[in-house]
């Protein structure tokens, strides 16, 4: 275990979890509104509108199939317009949220279409606006769907910030790659990747116990 | 309290009409019964009322308010005064018992110290206080529409909607709920509005039942009078899978009538005096001896034969007993 830094290890650790803190922050702020959206404009829903759903779903589906290298790289300009640099952990969080908001936006989609359509139509019965029933009714019934969501992004969040290393952001798999593999010092690369493992292991395990919490069906 | 006027509901989609040119009055403090097969269009008929749906021809007037012209917050007013129950309750899953109930008032803006304590008086009407911090997957089917009750009830509404309310039910728990609605009815003055596929539930409850078949009202008036003497075949249909009563078309030699007591009549030995007085005989093809909510009825269907058989169906009426000569192959 020679070559190991245990202080630039404690260093990585701390960057990917600030990278993923403030990444997945801002993805829930901007996917969970993005994913009731297109659920609310989809077909048959409160606000079905066909042009505006395919809009959204497009823009989706497009920020989806961009490799996130690429998108890493296509984002500079926008990154330094919003945070000023596009280097280190802040230059990482812009192109992390755009491409783990989409992804969320879709899994939010798809947990709120699991929502019994009677207990919709049930909340309306009882005199709710289109508001109660989203904030009352939709979102509670979907909230362990959402949680479970948020877990997978999570994970998702923690391989795209390996490859954040790209714009110099550092953290986990940034050392794996620059010193585990492109120096091949094994040592460095096995203790990095187990810490990506338990930290990937928590989130799970975390995840899965909220949403037990929240589930009582 | 509610009335339908001519109502047409088409469905964009292939122009298939769910419902046409229905009308139908409901009375303020009845137990009013639609029955229909599955696709009949009950299901959009009972949505009407509380502007889930919207007629595409016609006039739906609910407590004096034509559902189809109400605004936003018009709608809204209405159905705090409409309660409604599912077949599959539709509780929230994510909110307790007392949560569910106090949902609708919350919607309603009501002060918080009114909703615990209204809350804990719906509960206490339906029998549920012991389970007010549970949650609806840890209830019985029967607890769960109790539930879906209270919460009916929260805002205080004039009118209860019943959307096959029972039909996810097990023949006790069926009765339990069917009681607990009559008793609303009584208790409460509610109108209730049931829609179902049962014969036992209108004959249970109801005061006056209409008969949907593809989207028209092919009957109604009083369940006694639908129940007992139906016109159309869907009637006949439906009284017969209540009754489970086999057609008496194995027919005997013989007249062959169908005898209809009502009340008092019911429990008269009518049959054997009428026998003896004019010497006919008779075989019982099918009978039937129940009760319509509180009116005791029997049915019987018979051969007469020998003596005088003109006589002893004077002699029935004179009784009080109405006769309806059953042409052959009509069935019971």
């Amino acid at each position: 275990m020679g070559n190991i830094d245990w202080s630039e290890i404690a260093q990585a650790t701390l960057d990917t979890l600030t990278m993923l803190g403030g990444s997945m922050v801002l993805t829930v702020i901007l996917g969970l509104p993005l994913g009731v959206i297109l659920f609310l404009t989809g077909k048959g829903q409160m606000l079905a509108n066909r042009a505006a759903n395919g809009a959204l779903s497009l823009l989706v589906n497009i920020l989806r199939s961009v490799p996130f290298v690429i998108l890493l790289i296509v984002m500079i300009p926008l990154t330094v317009a919003l945070v000023g640099t596009s280097l280190g952990v802040p230059g990482a969080i812009p192109p992390l949220v755009v491409g783990a908001a989409p992804f969320f936006a879709r899994l939010v989609e798809t947990a709120l279409r699991e929502v019994d359509k009677g207990v919709i139509e049930a909340s309306f019965a009882m005199g709710a606006k289109r508001r109660q029933v989203v904030l009352g009714a939709l979102l509670p019934e979907a909230m362990p769907g959402i949680i479970a969501a948020a877990t997978v992004t999570a994970i998702a969040l923690v391989s795209y910030t390996a490859m954040a290393g790209v714009v110099g952001a550092g953290g986990l798999g940034d050392l794996a790659i620059r010193f585990g593999y492109q120096r091949f010092q094994t040592d460095v690369m096995v203790v990095t990747v187990v810490l990506l493992l338990v930290l990937v292991q928590v989130l799970q395990m975390v995840g899965d116990t909220v949403v037990r919490r929240v589930s009582h069906r | 309290m509610i009335a339908f006027e001519a109502v047409s509901k088409t469905y964009a989609k292939g122009g298939h009409a769910a419902l046409s040119e229905v009308s139908l009055s409901v009375k303020a403090g009845e137990v009013f019964g639609v029955i229909g097969a599955s696709g009949a269009g009950k299901s959009t008929l009972i949505r009407l009322i509380n502007g889930l749906e919207k007629p595409t021809g016609g006039r739906v007037v609910v407590d004096g308010d034509d559902v189809a012209a109400l605004g936003v917050e018009g709608l809204r007013a209405l159905r705090r005064r409409v309660g409604m129950i599912f077949q599959h309750f539709n509780l929230l899953s994510s909110k307790t018992v007392a949560d569910n109930v106090a949902f609708p008032l919350k919607l309603a803006g009501r002060p918080a110290a009114e909703v615990k304590a209204r809350t804990a008086e719906l509960l206490e009407r339906v029998g549920l206080s012991d389970h007010a911090t549970k949650y609806p997957a840890q209830l019985s089917g029967g607890q769960k529409q109790r539930v879906g009750i209270a919460r009916a009830l929260a805002t205080g509404p004039k009118v209860l909607l019943c959307d096959e309310a029972t039909s996810a039910l097990d023949p006790e728990t069926t009765e339990q709920i069917l009681d607990l609605v009559s008793n609303l009815n009584r208790e409460l003055g509610l109108t209730i509005v049931l829609i179902t596929h049962e014969m036992d539930v209108v004959r249970r409850v109801c005061d006056r039942v209409a008969v949907l078949e593809a989207g028209r009202v092919v009957e109604s008036g009083a369940v006694e009078d639908v129940f007992l003497h139906p016109a159309s075949d869907t009637a006949r249909r439906f009284v017969r899978e209540a009754d489970g009563e086999p057609a008496a078309d194995a027919m005997l030699a013989g007249r062959v009538v169908r005898l209809t007591f009502r009340g008092e009549a019911t429990y008269k030995p009518v049959l054997g005096e009428v026998a003896r007085a004019t010497g006919v005989d008779y075989s019982i093809l099918g009978g039937r001896i129940h009760r319509l909510r509180e009116t005791p009825y029997g049915q019987l269907t018979l051969a007469l034969t020998g003596g005088d058989v003109d006589a002893a169906i004077a002699h029935f009426q004179a009784k009080g007993v109405r006769v309806d000569h059953v042409v052959s192959g009509e069935g019971a």
